[in-house]
């Protein structure tokens, strides 16, 4: 399972734009970067993330070798129903990884 | 809480703010950062340091080796249990009687405790477990045990402080007692004082432990580094947390 | 990382020795912009792109950017596009934005091989490009670890 810190906010008025925050553990290989031996260690990247609220999408970020190690995003959301805040990273080498916060909107 | 006159006089200077240089002229590398560096350490929900602390803590509740136990079993809350304790390291082990520092010290718990394998230096899981440790010494002073032994060992890494070595004939002195906070081929110099570790250390992308860095000086000055057991580490980190003595620890930090 | 070696003799060269097979030039970034605007004009204004104009270590450094944008179903931002110029290749990142966000605003951590001009170009739904360029200069510590 993936190490992953997600900061959102657990309640939020109706209407309210909220910031949310998402932390990921991942080397974000370059594949620009030669080894020890002198070769280029292949790329390992994470190229997708997306943000759904209650299944709709509200962001989706397609990430380059440019993004630092240990990808960081922070976006905004407006809360209008309660319900799950679900992300979903994939990329090189088969990677995935999900994880999901609930909310409640009043 | 153990009495330290030195810690009371500096106290008395000091607000408690982590943003404050000691009223002695000392200052964590952190003073040392721009405003964006600070800012990435200060928020913990996106100090990338924080990834490690996270896995750090599933760790701790997690049962390990033939004897079945988590670090929880015998220490419980790590919030309470290991509140100021990477501020007092190196220490003298009761099992061995000779020093170590906080790594070494989970690993004397993995092998006499858990009945576990030691875990490998540097890797994942000793990291998370440091950083999870060093975050409950956050905001406390620095406050290494006195001993004979660790005496011994302060001495010996206040020599090799000063010792000069290396292509560049350079001494840790020379760098960060002789010129902190001028430039060095355009990063600023610190005073060297081991507040944040283990750090996130943006060259290394990753998490590391202060032997690491050390070591990562040592070849940055062109000197050959000392073999990874050797105890020449133990004794500079000895002299660096007595150097540092009733600085405020930031740990888990973000350094350049 | 570029290095630079200056050949012996009667002549001196500068050598550039990249030891990955190209990277972006102004020529690459201007077509990777182009590819985003099909060659639509870049308007100047709105996109405000927050880095510090100098880092120390172009590992990890922090970018937000944010499109002044009321976020409505009539007129929000579409997409967000940041380049640079100097890395092995253009892109940073696309992220694709809608009503639902409120605000037109992104933060991440990029790496940044060079000190260099970055770019923003934000799309909106009424197909407009707003677009904004900072410089930024990259540092780099002085005690680097050896890859052993």
């Amino acid at each position: 399972m993936a190490n992953v810190l997600v900061n959102a906010p657990k309640t939020a008025k109706k209407g309210q734009v909220v910031e949310i925050k998402a932390l990921i553990m991942h080397v974000m290989e370059t594949g620009y970067r030669p080894g020890t031996n002198g070769r280029i260690i292949p790329r390992n990247i994470i190229q997708d993330f997306s943000a759904t609220w209650n299944g709709r999408e509200i962001f989706r970020m397609k990430m380059s070798p440019a993004i630092a190690a240990n990808p960081f995003v922070s976006f905004s959301a407006v809360a209008n129903e309660s319900g799950i805040i679900a992300f979903r990273w994939s990329g090189d080498e088969g990677f995935l990884a999900e994880h999901q916060v609930a909310i409640t909107v009043t | 809480m153990r009495g330290l006159p030195t810690a009371a006089v500096l106290l008395a200077v000091f607000t408690g703010s982590l943003a404050l240089a000691q009223g002695d002229g000392r200052r964590s590398g952190y003073r040392d950062m721009s405003p964006a560096l600070r800012k990435m350490q200060d928020d913990d929900t996106a100090n990338p340091a924080m990834l490690f602390v996270q896995a750090g803590e599933t760790l701790w509740n997690e049962k390990a080796g033939t004897a079945g136990k988590s670090c929880a079993d015998c220490h419980n809350d790590a919030t309470v249990s290991m509140k100021g304790v990477a501020a007092r390291y190196p220490a003298v082990a009761a099992e061995t009687g000779k020093p170590v520092d906080l790594e070494g010290r989970i690993n004397l718990c993995r092998t006499n405790r858990q009945q576990a394998p030691a875990l490998a230096a540097e890797s994942d899981d000793l990291l998370a477990l440091s950083a999870y440790i060093a975050l409950q010494s956050r905001g406390e002073l620095i406050a290494p045990p006195n001993d004979v032994q660790l005496a011994a060992l302060r001495t010996k890494g206040a020599e090799i402080y000063k010792q000069r070595q290396g292509q560049l004939n350079l001494s840790c002195a020379n760098c960060h007692d002789d010129n902190p906070e001028k430039k060095l081929a355009g990063a600023t110099i610190p005073q060297g004082h081991p507040t944040g570790y283990p750090i996130y250390r943006l060259e290394w992308q990753a998490l590391g432990s202060l032997k690491r860095r050390l070591r990562n000086c040592v070849v940055g000055m062109r000197a050959e580094a000392w073999p990874y057991e050797a105890t020449e580490y133990l004794a500079l980190e000895s002299y660096l947390m007595e150097r540092a003595r009733g600085m405020v620890m930031d740990a888990p930090g973000v350094r350049p | 990382m570029l290095r630079r070696s200056f050949l012996a003799g009667a002549v001196t060269t500068t050598v550039t020795i990249v030891p990955f097979a190209a990277h972006a030039t102004p020529d690459t970034l201007a077509a990777v912009i182009k590819e985003v605007t099909g060659g639509a004009p870049l308007r100047e204004g709105k996109v405000t792109l927050d880095i510090p104009p100098l880092v120390e270590n172009g590992n990890a450094v922090p970018l937000t950017v944010k499109v002044d944008s009321p976020m409505t179903a009539d007129d929000h931002v579409k997409a967000i596009h940041i380049f640079n110029e100097k890395n092995p290749q253009p892109h940073v990142f696309n992220a694709w934005l809608s009503p639902a966000n409120g605000q037109a605003r992104v933060a991440t951590r990029i790496k940044l091989a060079d000190s260099q001009k970055v770019v923003a170009v934000a799309e909106t739904s009424k197909g407009e490009f707003w677009s904004v360029h900072t410089d930024v200069i990259v540092t780099i510590a002085a005690c680097i670890e050896d890859a052993t």
